[in-house]
């Protein structure tokens, strides 16, 4: 068990910085997700804690112990592939008494363990399968099982649901939360998924093009994302944009309405409000031309644009409802749901 | 089931593989039958008789005592030459497969003995290790040892695996690189952080991976030392000193070529053409079973 510490954390390939001062805190036990959208830098931040990508600058610690110039398998890490790289020629369990072996830990021992860790991930029927005879989910839970057996201070996970069908992943997703709070292992996981990341994760860590956008327990990006992107990346629908202009606490979007509570912010800013906090108001001063509607039986999103203007915007009502194309309809946000951003900069602007 | 109008009659298939059942039947069919043909004859020393003997050459083939030395001799040599320039290449290969800097040279580099005719690796060799002007017996003297292939036949035949087995390297290195290549990255990375160091991650992952390409190359070096070291052979030793690295078509060329007995010798190439056969069924029935992961 053992906190990490990121500190001015830097990748360059040659000229190119990939990862811009990284800064980070996780304390012992802690489940972190690391997301963004691919190309983000989040997998390259992984490897780097791994111990397969060097460093350029700054400082990993793991517990006390700076580890960067550490080979990957003195950090006291496992990891988890997103193609599992389980050994092809050895079997379930040659596969996780592998790096036990190694460590020279005793043949009793090994045994104990793996077949505990089979018992915990149910594998106990697969011990003498070749990785190749089992599913998808199994290989999954074999990889689980590699990691578990080692004991070690920290979990790295790099997209390991990604190869899976959607019922399995969410599955998978409630399996490895489990697990890490019965063990209790600090641990990082990578995905681009935000409701993996949302449903996983103790705080997120939001990446976008190698900074870190905001770093922060699941209901603090969604209440108070700090810039449009996490605004915009966290949730589902995603929040709409609206450019306005506030003076005096009172916002003007570009189609002339006008919406109080908009806060201390003055001048030109975009307005986001999420599609679950626009309620319906005949009178409402958000109006919105219907173009279709999508009925998902608890709720239903409405999509379409914001009257006279192109903004497009997403609306979500509890419960069903139907709406011609064409048909204007007014919204009021809900209290104390607007956000608002800086109009170039897309920082948080606090109300 | 189909009927024959399906297919509308035509020329152009037969004319499209034409040049190459052309090809195997002046190049291969005819003489091969040639051979089979003559190994049924026993012709007088002036090559004006031939008489017809059925198997009467094989019969002497089992019996000649030379015969049976240069057979083990050859499996010998094959051996020799497949273990030392599979395990040279697999060594190389091991360590370009790590390489990141400057690969792409370092490979082309690794490949250029293979271009080199066999004759002329073998000529490379002789001046190396000439005794009176070579470089190597100069160097082999300093510890006390007396290098002369012309006169030792241990020596002789040591110099011919080398040179064969050098100008091998490349193919097997290329092979071997090729299928370092496709194990996947994360695999390796999992070993290492299950705490494998490199000859650990060697030994436990990365050779048993690729073992269907040792197989599949044990059989090509075995097939190369058997048919293509001919001209190795002819430019180092000439099959001496006293037979010692007369290999088995050195012995077809010796026996038909310089002793003339044609029937003979034509005999003995009919029975290194059913070992080949015999091993390209191997390699066909056992390589595509081998592959499993």
């Amino acid at each position: 068990m053992a906190s990490i510490t990121l500190k001015d954390l830097v990748k360059a390939y040659g000229d190119t910085e990939v990862l811009h001062h990284v800064e980070g805190e996780i304390s012992d036990g802690e489940f972190i997700v690391v997301v963004g959208p691919s190309g983000c830098g989040k997998s390259t931040l992984l490897r780097m804690v791994a111990g397969l990508e060097t460093v350029t600058s700054g400082t990993i610690c793991i517990g006390d112990k700076v580890v960067n110039q550490l080979e990957p398998a003195d950090r006291d890490i496992a990891m988890v592939f997103q193609n599992y790289a389980l050994y092809p020629h050895m079997s379930v369990r040659e596969n996780m008494a592998y790096g036990l072996k190694i460590r020279k830990i005793s043949k009793d021992e090994i045994a104990r363990r793996v077949e505990e860790a089979a018992d915990i991930l149910e594998l106990r029927p697969y011990l003498e399968r070749k990785p190749r005879q089992l599913s998808g989910g199994q290989r999954q839970r074999v990889a689980m099982g590699r990691a578990i057996v080692r004991n070690p201070q920290v979990f790295l996970f790099d997209e390991p649901l990604s190869n899976l069908d959607a019922k399995l992943r969410v599955q998978m997703r409630l399996e490895i939360r489990k697990l890490q709070q019965r063990l209790g292992v600090t641990s990082i996981y990578v995905t681009h998924d935000q409701v993996e990341a949302m449903t996983l994760g103790d705080r997120l860590m939001v990446l976008n093009g190698g900074y870190v956008e905001q770093f922060g327990t699941p209901i603090e990006l969604y209440d108070r994302p700090a810039t449009t992107f996490v605004a915009g990346f966290i949730g589902s629908p995603a929040m709409n944009f609206l450019p306005a202009t506030v003076s005096a606490g009172m916002a003007t979007l570009g189609n002339g309405a006008r919406l109080a509570n908009a806060g201390a912010a003055n001048g030109a800013v975009t307005l986001g409000i999420r599609p679950e906090h626009l309620l319906q108001d005949d009178a409402g001063p958000v109006r919105v031309t219907v173009e279709l509607v999508e009925q998902l039986g608890a709720n239903s999103l409405l999509h379409g644009k914001l009257e006279g203007t192109d903004i497009e915007m997403v609306v979500s009502q509890p419960g069903h409802m139907s709406a011609a194309a064409g048909t204007v309809m007014g919204f009021v946000p809900a209290n104390g749901a607007l956000h608002l951003f800086h109009a170039e900069t897309g920082k948080r602007i606090e109300p | 089931m189909l009927k024959r109008v399906h297919f509308p009659r035509s020329a152009l298939p037969y004319l499209l593989v034409a040049p190459q059942i052309l090809i195997t039947l002046v190049f291969f069919i005819w003489p091969a039958s040639q051979a089979v043909y003559q190994s049924f004859l026993i012709e007088d020393a002036f090559g004006l008789s031939t008489e017809f003997v059925w198997f009467e050459n094989f019969e002497l083939l089992v019996d000649d005592e030379q015969y049976l030395q240069s057979f083990g001799r050859t499996i010998f040599f094959s051996a020799a030459v497949a273990l030392l320039s599979m395990s040279a290449a697999l060594v190389l290969a091991g360590f370009a497969d790590r390489v990141v800097r400057g690969a792409t040279a370092y490979r082309t580099l690794m490949i250029w003995p293979y271009a080199v005719a066999p004759v002329l690796a073998g000529a490379l060799w002789v001046f190396m290790f000439n005794p009176t002007l070579g470089i190597f017996p100069f160097l082999l003297d300093m510890v006390g040892i007396d290098w002369n292939h012309y006169l030792n036949g241990t020596h002789a035949m040591m110099l011919v695996i080398f040179a064969a087995a050098w100008k091998q390297i490349a193919y097997n290195f290329l092979f071997y690189l090729a299928a370092m290549q496709s194990i996947p990255r994360s695999l390796i990375e999992a070993a290492a952080i299950d705490g494998a160091g490199p000859v650990r991650r060697f030994v436990d992952h990365i050779f048993p991976l690729i073992s269907p390409t040792t197989f599949f190359l044990l059989v090509i070096n075995a097939v190369y030392a058997f048919f293509d070291t001919f001209g190795i052979i002819h430019a180092v030793t000439q099959g001496g000193p006293a037979n010692s690295t007369t290999i088995l078509v050195y012995k077809v060329f010796n026996d038909g070529f310089v002793g003339l007995d044609l029937g003979g010798s034509a005999a003995q190439s009919v029975i290194l053409m059913v070992l080949v056969i015999a091993m390209t069924v191997v390699q066909f029935r056992f390589i595509e079973r081998k592959v499993e992961y």
